[in-house]
């Protein structure tokens, strides 16, 4: 118990630059993944295609080759901006393909008659998608959005092997310096975890019931 | 889908998407071109950088590297089933002492990182170096979990009157699971069971954190020796996207060839589970 004590101070720091990790790569991946996400449904053949491009790479490359590249490939050639940074650019990279995935689906789901209405009362595509399709695509991509940002959370984990402190960094150190002690502050890091996903899970139901569509 | 959103182009609009399209490629052009001339500026591209992938003795270190890496998802999936199929009908169970702590199992592994499972298996394993044992036993404990929920979903996804059908003709509930449910389930759930292949095989490179061998270790290897880490990221990348994309064909093509009946299906849509009717 007292490697969970001991390393409370160290443990509650790790999960705060966690939060810092996720809410940084969560704003960028929604930004981008919302981009890519309406570039694949554009009338422009062209960028459809390279949406798609887009979403086919980052979504097949592990997240630990991303952090290769912008941590070990980019710095020795002029790109760095710090450990946190490039950290947070692989991880918003590689979530906003599965945003991308997300809003498109939410869009497929949006009935085909919304989208007719809008064009028949001369709508054209840009009005068409922010008056009319998005905002009921966001109700509807609440749900794998909330799993892609659970997924996200977990994700954060592996910044631990790139000169980030965070919660499992904590963890493989108290691992070693407290042997006695292992399941005990396994237990007490993933109940961490646990939270944050629960707030995330919560969250999202809150939601969903408040834009439900009646 | 997308011709729903916008009416079929006339003249103008023609000409402007037109437009749009020219600069569009054009700006697409002018990035990569930037980029490739900051890689050359760089000294990125020289024979020094990418030598090694075109050596035999190395191409065969990363071979091997791709032969452990594919080793160790094929070890982790299979058992994984398994752990799937065992917890994702204990999720089912009518007994409230199967049912929980299958729940508690399933929810707990899926909730927690599975680098830190691993780690967490690697430390009470005495932090042995490359430690391949930890990395697939923390995937099949991830996996199984996950496609524990899989089964379950795919178990309720199969219509109600096959089950009562079983048990009106006098099968006992578990012969009605393993004889008539479980095996629709399974064809209904094939094309996620690919998708969960796919997450898997993206996952073994976190063997790189416990030394275990692997491409990801193999790839470490020649940047140590070559200082060469653009070209191995994206090497590897390249890899990765290959097998994937490997994997996503054999996924919609067992999804052609067995759910063309217009029956339930199990998706996996951004990470999560659902049953289309």
């Amino acid at each position: 118990m007292e490697g969970l004590a001991a390393n409370a101070d160290l443990i509650v720091r790790g999960f705060w630059e966690t939060l810092k990790l996720l809410a940084a790569s969560g704003a960028l991946a929604l930004v981008l993944g919302t981009l890519v996400g309406i570039a694949r449904v554009s009338p422009i053949g062209i960028m459809r295609s390279s949406a798609a491009l887009w979403v086919t790479t980052f979504r097949n490359v592990p997240l630990l080759i991303l952090l290769f590249f912008t941590y070990y490939a980019l710095p020795p050639i002029g790109i760095d901006f710090g450990f946190f940074v490039m950290v947070t650019m692989a991880m918003g990279l590689y979530t906003s393909a599965f945003v991308a995935e997300a809003i498109r689906s939410g869009i497929n789901g949006v009935g085909v008659g919304q989208a007719e209405a809008a064009r028949s009362i001369g709508m054209p595509f840009s009005l068409t998608m922010s008056q009319v399709v998005l905002p009921q695509a966001f109700r509807l991509v609440v749900p794998p959005m909330a799993s892609v940002f659970i997924a996200l959370t977990k994700n954060t984990s592996l910044a631990a092997g790139f000169g980030i402190a965070e919660a499992t960094f904590r963890l493989s150190g108290s691992l070693r310096d407290f042997p006695g002690d292992r399941v005990v502050l396994f237990l007490g890091i993933a109940v961490g975890y646990i939270i944050i996903v629960e707030t995330i899970s919560l969250g999202a139901t809150l939601l969903e019931r408040r834009w439900r569509v009646a | 889908m997308s011709a729903v959103l916008f009416d079929v182009p006339g003249p103008k609009a023609r000409r402007r998407y037109r437009i749009i399209a020219v600069v569009w490629v054009g700006v697409l052009v002018a990035a990569a071109a930037a980029a490739i001339w900051k890689l050359y500026t760089e000294d990125q591209f020289t024979a020094r950088q990418w030598e090694p992938f075109v050596t035999p003795r190395l191409m065969l270190e990363l071979l091997k590297g791709l032969g452990w890496t594919i080793l160790a998802a094929v070890l982790a999936i299979i058992p994984a089933v398994f752990f799937g199929l065992l917890f994702g009908v204990g999720k089912l169970s009518d007994h409230a002492v199967v049912r929980w702590p299958s729940w508690l199992v399933v929810e707990f592994f899926r909730a927690v990182p599975l680098l830190m499972l691993i780690i967490f298996i690697w430390s009470m394993r005495g932090f042995p170096r490359g430690d391949f044992v930890a990395l697939v036993l923390g995937l099949i404990l991830y996996n199984g979990s996950v496609l524990a929920e899989i089964v379950r979903a795919g178990v309720n996804a199969v219509p109600k009157g096959q089950a009562e059908a079983a048990y009106s003709v006098g099968l006992r509930k578990t012969q009605v699971m393993t004889i008539v449910q479980l095996p629709q389930a399974i064809k209904i759930m094939l094309p996620s069971l690919v998708s969960q292949c796919i997450v898997a095989l993206k996952d073994t490179s976190l063997g790189f954190y416990v030394l275990a061998p692997g491409l990801t270790y193999a790839g470490r290897e020649l940047w140590r020796t070559f200082n060469n880490y653009l070209a191995v990221a994206i090497v590897l990348g390249l890899i990765y996207i290959i097998l994937n994309l490997l994997l996503t064909w054999l996924a919609s093509y067992l999804d052609r060839r067995y759910n063309t009946s217009g029956g339930s299906q199990v998706q996996i849509v951004a990470g999560q589970i659902q049953t289309k009717a």
